[in-house]
């Protein structure tokens, strides 16, 4: 826990031999000071949990997950072998939890590690080469940010259509702006250093200058902003299908869940929020690791 | 600071521009013919071709464009498909109800956060800022949408308090909030929505403040022995105009991603209206509806600037 800003790693070890102090490495640093956050460990395991269980959906769940049943409906949580009850249309709650989670993760977590890519493209370029390329580039990012997220989302799905497809590409494109203007906040700061101006001077093309200079600097702010994102995205991404624009039934998923059970709110509540619970965990997991990530790697917010 | 202000509507100017041609090209995401999803599906051959021409779909796009905007600055906006109504008439008589709980959400939020932030501040890393810190996780964690169900079963199926969904008596056409048998209704989306700028308004106190509290003057300030209530309202004047634009910020935010909270309260708002609109694919309801909330988010971040510009003298901008 380093709120404080400093913590137990920031301290030099008592060197045995203090002719050769031994200095760490940053990633043996990063290594050391998650060692001691244990909020952000155990969260990484509840998402290492999360993500185990939406793999192995096939093997752990105990029903079929689109399996259909009249008389077992809205069944509460423990009936017989329904350990977490039945939904509206009689299908295990359970099963539909596990395979539900790998709709929501891949729909939340695959836009951002898309827009990464392209917008940490876009924010590297714009940054490196500035001047007009730069202004085209980030005058375009600011249009799309006078649109509110949740606005954005919406928006193009809405338009394209709903589908878990349309849905990625819908917040693929409102992370985008945002990961772009980090990433190029990120190289305009790192390619005025004087390393980068050495290497320049001595003739180094522009991609190994970028390559070998530039991108080692950038990606950790790109990747911990990035991370923050993911709890976004998962809430997007889940808000989306809870309005009908994202996975298309029959097929689980934690936000369609809910916007369908809301139907049978009055009959069995507990169930009816079951997964929100689980959109609720790994947004929280996500926000905490992220966080803990970024105090361990000492990036400024 | 008046070359600022000049400056920055000026700026405002390209991104409202920007976020026109965005809304344009909306309707040529939709699939199939552009024309066809603007008006209703029952149109013979030959009425269609008058209406291509009509609406200028036969010129190139940037006419097309052209031709658009300047419809759209005249405050038309076209006919919905499905209710026959001018878009503009439906999404103003919509905006007033999403503002009432925008604000109110943004002023509980508001309030929320400055006590919880400012005590967190006081106490960076002792259980009270910790405690705090969780909570404001908690509320930028929070799928809303659930929240609102959650709510709903506790306050409206099970204690019977509140009611679950709808803004009071149909077809009242003002909201007064100070009539509780009205107000009632809008209880539980405000909390509902308030749960977000919570968690954010609550992290800028708690390092506006605690900033603040660490620079000299507030050292100054103790050694000449003031109590921490004196300090405190040395700190929080400081720290007030940064929290007051996140503030700005969080309604832009809020009037603009409405339609999470008011699908699952049926509030007559504009999410609602486009939550309809999406499910009918009355497309120009959809375009006119995210044109309004996008340009209105523009304006409020606008304010939101100049407003802080007005207001904080430290900021020196020009």
């Amino acid at each position: 826990m380093s709120d404080r800003g400093i913590t137990i790693a920031d301290l030099p070890d008592v060197p045995e031999n203090p002719a050769a102090l031994r200095v760490r490495s940053y990633w043996q640093t990063v290594r050391y000071r998650l060692r001691y956050d244990y909020v952000t460990l155990f969260f990484l395991a509840v998402l290492a949990l999360v993500l185990m269980t939406a793999l192995l959906a096939p093997e752990l769940a105990p029903f079929d997950p689109t399996k259909t049943s009249t008389i077992n409906r809205m069944k509460p949580i423990g009936y017989r072998d329904f350990l977490l009850g039945t939904d509206e249309l009689g299908r295990d709650m359970l099963s539909r939890l596990l395979w539900g989670g790998r709709a929501s993760l891949t729909m939340g977590c695959g836009p951002v590690a898309l827009a990464t890519l392209i917008g940490g493209f876009l924010g590297i370029v714009a940054g490196f080469i500035g001047g007009r390329v730069n202004m085209a580039i980030m005058r375009i990012m600011d249009v799309f940010y006078a649109f509110p997220s949740v606005l954005l989302a919406v928006a193009i799905s809405g338009i394209l259509g709903g589908g878990m497809a349309n849905g990625m590409i819908a917040l693929t494109l409102v992370f985008i702006p945002p990961i772009c203007r980090v990433a190029e906040s990120a190289t305009t700061q790192v390619r005025n250093l004087d390393f980068v101006e050495a290497a320049r001077a001595s003739g180094a093309p522009a991609l190994s200058l970028i390559l070998h200079h530039v991108l080692g600097n950038v990606l950790a702010p790109i990747f911990i902003y990035a991370s923050s994102l993911v709890s976004v995205s998962i809430l997007l991404a889940s808000g989306l299908s809870f309005l009908g624009l994202g996975v298309a039934p029959p097929t689980a998923d934690w936000g369609l869940m809910l916007s369908t059970l809301r139907a049978a709110l009055y009959v069995q509540p507990l169930v009816c929020a079951l997964p929100g619970a689980a959109i609720l965990i790994v947004s929280l997991s996500f926000n905490l690791v992220s966080d803990g990530l970024r105090r361990a790697m000492d990036v400024k917010a | 600071m008046w070359v600022y202000v000049a400056r920055r509507l000026l700026l405002a100017v390209p991104i409202a521009l920007g976020v026109t041609v965005i809304c344009f090209g909306l309707v040529f995401l939709a699939p199939g013919d552009p024309l066809a999803s603007l008006i209703p599906g029952d149109v013979s051959p030959a009425d269609l071709a008058k209406m291509r021409q009509l609406y200028g779909f036969d010129k190139p796009i940037p006419v097309q464009y052209a031709l658009w905007l300047g419809r759209a600055v005249t405050g038309d906006l076209g006919v919905s498909l499905q209710t026959g109504r001018p878009v503009l008439a439906e999404v103003t008589g919509a905006i007033g109800n999403t503002f009432v709980i925008a604000s109110g959400a943004v002023l509980l939020a508001f309030s929320l956060a400055f006590i919880l932030g400012t005590v967190a501040a006081y106490h960076v890393g002792r259980p009270a800022d910790r405690l705090a810190t969780a909570a404001a996780v908690l509320g930028v964690s929070i799928p809303n949408y659930w929240l609102g169900i959650v709510l709903i079963i506790v306050f409206a199926v099970k204690l019977n308090i509140l009611p679950a969904t709808g803004m009071g008596s149909k077809g009242s056409t003002s909201f007064n909030i100070l009539d509780w048998a009205q107000a009632k209704y809008a209880v539980l989306p405000i909390i509902t929505m308030a749960m977000v700028p919570l968690g954010i308004i609550m992290r800028t106190t708690r390092s506006a403040v605690a900033e603040v509290l660490n620079q000299d003057f507030v050292q100054m300030l103790r050694a000449k022995g003031l109590g921490p209530v004196a300090i405190l309202r040395h700190s929080v004047r400081n720290a007030l105009p940064q929290m007051l634009a996140v503030m700005g910020l969080q309604l832009g935010y809020l009037v603009g991603g409405s339609i999470l909270i008011e699908t699952v309260f049926t509030w007559p708002g504009t999410g609602f209206l486009l939550n309809k609109a999406i499910l009918t694919r009355d497309i120009p309801v959809i375009q006119g509806t995210i044109l309004v909330l996008a340009l209105n988010f523009v304006a409020i971040n606008l304010a939101v600037d100049l407003i802080q510009t007005a207001v904080d003298p430290r900021i020196k901008r020009t």
